[in-house]
């Protein structure tokens, strides 16, 4: 029961932020002259009737009090307003947008993960062998590799080759699964790969040292004494202490996810939620951008309450309350 | 830290290297920073690191003399010599281009010298930026505790977990992106893994007898805080800056490559390498100088920072100690195992976060 109470008040709190963060940025919009969105919109040559006209039609002209109660309004319906240009609703655009960024995420994160952890389990059982010493030059060259500079050099080193020699399965630009889970594969591979570096990096280095930590500890040692096989002493006494910490970093860095999404998506052309916001911003389409920034506040929040959860069944100490 | 952990443990070692070489007959009195630069000098990696950002710095700094030299200002497109028949970049070592040149037929080399002023100067000063405004918010909410430790803490966290991209997008649209929008947004979200760490030595300092002696003396906060707290943090705040730079310089390079931070024709190794992406085909250099100089620049303080930190963590020349046992084969390798981490009061070195990158 306790952990219904938990999700009842985890949720009450992010549906406060998320508030908080729409509020934000609706009030940083508007911060600015509205007249400077209608004269692009309108064209250069438009007159000042034209330009009031089109202030009208977005409804610019009311108290920004009234607009803010629409926006909450339909905020509240799901409704996130429309583009200025095309007049289309942003929540459907942006659920159009949500499928490359969905696969992005969900293969990177997989891929960290699995590659973070495993290199540091490894690192941590064999301290100072080869393999330590190698994993940890890859650490800190991969901690020192900006996210596009790693997609920029894997397009220009694997991408451009491959594909004049006719090895075209591995491609930019984004492919659904509907259309052969194989061509998918192939599209999102150097993203994964990308998206998955860096932050594959800071994990091994964080799982290595939580690792060495508890191995020093003095139940390891009770347990090696009782007998246990090594495999048992380092993945059931040792691993599951020492993922804790990791688990809690993870929580932190789903922000930073975010701004690698962005990038990775604007590397590769994979279309997406975060390329789509970046390229409003040449056109000043501000609720396309409001609506990029609420869903990423609401993924963040999401995301965080999911790693607490997480983070309460790995150790038996933190309790859910 | 407690300055005199530091020392006495530094001693004890020193003792122990001047036993082992024989060479110095009695124990002088060394200060943490002297230990520090000792040990420091002898790390070959950081010692090279250093080497490199000192380079990468003159490089920066002398970045006119080189356009005297070549005679190719950054901002000047030569479509003649620059550019080949077909309107493609040349290749390095062509008509005087060392580095070739950039898809405009600039010389990529100055260009990229000019993008390392910007790189440096907005890393060095984010980063100094959030060192002090993370020293702050950390020892207000280490020393007063209560409500001020709560919101102080509650914010950090939160600015931790925001995404920057985000918050740059928002600002890029309502300010329109410049050097100064970029720098504003790199240093808001500097300060608050520095204030972290702060607060939580704080916390530990402020419990220690002398600072109770302070107080009784009739010393004031503020006195306290700045005085007698702050000196004892300065090593790990040095870490954590070092360590920092990087990361503000690959804030930049990110910002500026999307679009949203130093715009053309101001040269920013960020916006070089977007440009580059239409010539992939055919100029590779285009796209691998300017991502070998962010390279090698973040990856020389990446090297100095954990230099640094290793430098100042006396718990460092014992795991070395343990290490060199362990070849003699005098211990199995668990022991030394236990040793790594048991060795030296946990409360001495903090964990210090590794630098993310993007």
């Amino acid at each position: 029961m306790a952990i219904i109470g938990f999700l009842i008040r985890r949720i009450l709190t992010g549906i406060v932020v998320v508030w908080l963060v729409a509020t934000g940025a609706f009030f940083l919009f508007f911060a600015r002259p509205v007249s400077t969105v209608a004269r692009q919109l309108a064209g250069h040559a438009a007159t000042p009737q034209v330009i009031n006209e089109v202030i009208r039609n977005l409804g610019l002209n009311q108290p920004i009090m009234v607009q803010y109660w629409h926006f909450i309004d339909g905020l509240l319906h799901g409704n996130l307003g429309f583009s200025y240009f095309t007049q289309e609703p942003v929540d459907t655009m942006l659920k159009q947008d949500l499928p490359p960024t969905v696969s992005l995420v969900i293969g990177g994160i997989v891929l960290w993960l699995i590659a973070g952890l495993t290199v540091g389990i490894i690192s941590a059982t064999r301290p100072r062998s080869l393999f330590d010493r190698f994993s940890n030059v890859a650490v800190l060259i991969g901690l020192s590799m900006p996210v596009f500079v790693i997609g920029e050099l894997l397009i220009l080193v694997v991408f451009v080759p491959l594909n004049q020699h006719g090895f075209t399965w591995i491609a930019t630009g984004y492919s659904g699964p509907s259309q052969g889970l194989g061509t998918w594969m192939g599209h999102m591979i150097l993203p994964w790969i990308t998206l998955a570096a860096v932050q594959a990096a800071v994990y091994t280095r964080l799982t290595r040292g939580q690792l060495l930590d508890t191995l020093g500890e003095d139940y390891i040692r009770t347990a090696r004494a009782k007998g246990l096989s090594e495999r048992r002493v380092i993945f059931k006494h040792g691993v599951r202490a020492a993922l804790t910490p990791v688990v809690s970093q993870l929580g932190v860095d789903v922000g930073q996810l975010l701004g690698g999404v962005v990038v990775v998506e604007a590397v590769f052309g994979l279309g997406g939620l975060g390329q789509v916001s970046v390229q409003a911003i040449d056109t000043d389409n501000l609720p396309v951008i409001i609506g990029f920034v609420i869903v990423a506040a609401a993924f963040v929040v999401v995301a965080n309450i999911i790693v607490d959860l997480v983070y309460a069944l790995l150790d038996p100490r933190v309790r859910i309350a | 830290m407690s300055v005199t952990g530091l020392e006495f443990a530094g001693q004890e070692t020193a003792a122990g290297e001047a036993a082992l070489d024989a060479d110095a007959a009695k124990i002088q009195g060394r200060s943490q920073w002297q230990l520090t630069w000792r040990r420091l000098r002898q790390d070959k990696v950081a010692m090279a690191a250093l080497a490199v950002i000192a380079i990468m710095i003159l490089l920066a700094i002398f970045a006119p003399a080189f356009v005297t030299i070549t005679h190719h200002p950054p901002n000047i497109a030569y479509p003649n010599t620059g550019e080949d028949a077909a309107g493609n970049p040349v290749a390095p070592g062509t008509n005087g281009f060392w580095l070739g040149t950039d898809g405009t037929g600039r010389d990529l080399f100055i260009r990229i010298l000019y993008g390392a002023r910007i790189s440096l100067f907005v890393g060095f000063v984010t980063t100094a930026i959030g060192a002090v405004a993370g020293v702050a918010v950390g020892l207000m909410a280490g020393y007063f505790g209560g409500v001020v430790d709560t919101v102080l803490a509650r914010f950090t966290d939160a600015v931790l977990a925001f995404p920057y991209v985000v918050l740059a997008l928002a600002l890029a649209v309502v300010l329109g992106p410049s050097l100064t929008v970029i720098m504003g947004v790199i240093a808001f979200f500097s300060w608050a893994a520095i204030a972290r760490i702060v607060r939580g030595q704080t916390l530990s300092i402020k419990e220690k007898e002398y600072i109770e002696a302070a107080r009784s003396l009739g010393a004031g906060p503020f006195r306290i805080m700045f005085l007698d707290i702050l000196p004892n943090l300065l090593a790990p705040v040095l870490v954590l800056a070092t360590l920092y730079i990087p990361t503000a310089v690959v804030f930049e390079a990110t910002l500026s490559y999307l679009g949203l931070g130093i715009q053309p024709p101001t040269a920013s190794w960020g916006n070089i390498m977007a440009d580059a992406q239409n010539f992939y085909q055919t100029s590779w250099w285009y796209v691998v100088f300017p991502a070998m100089a962010l390279l090698i620049t973040t990856l020389a303080f990446n090297l100095f920072g954990d230099g640094i930190r290793d430098a100042m963590d006396p718990r460092t020349e014992r795991v070395f100690a343990a290490g060199r046992a362990r070849r003699r084969g005098r211990r199995g390798k668990r022991q030394v195992l236990a040793d790594d981490s048991q060795s030296g009061p946990s409360h001495v070195a903090p964990y210090i976060p590794p630098a993310g990158g993007s």
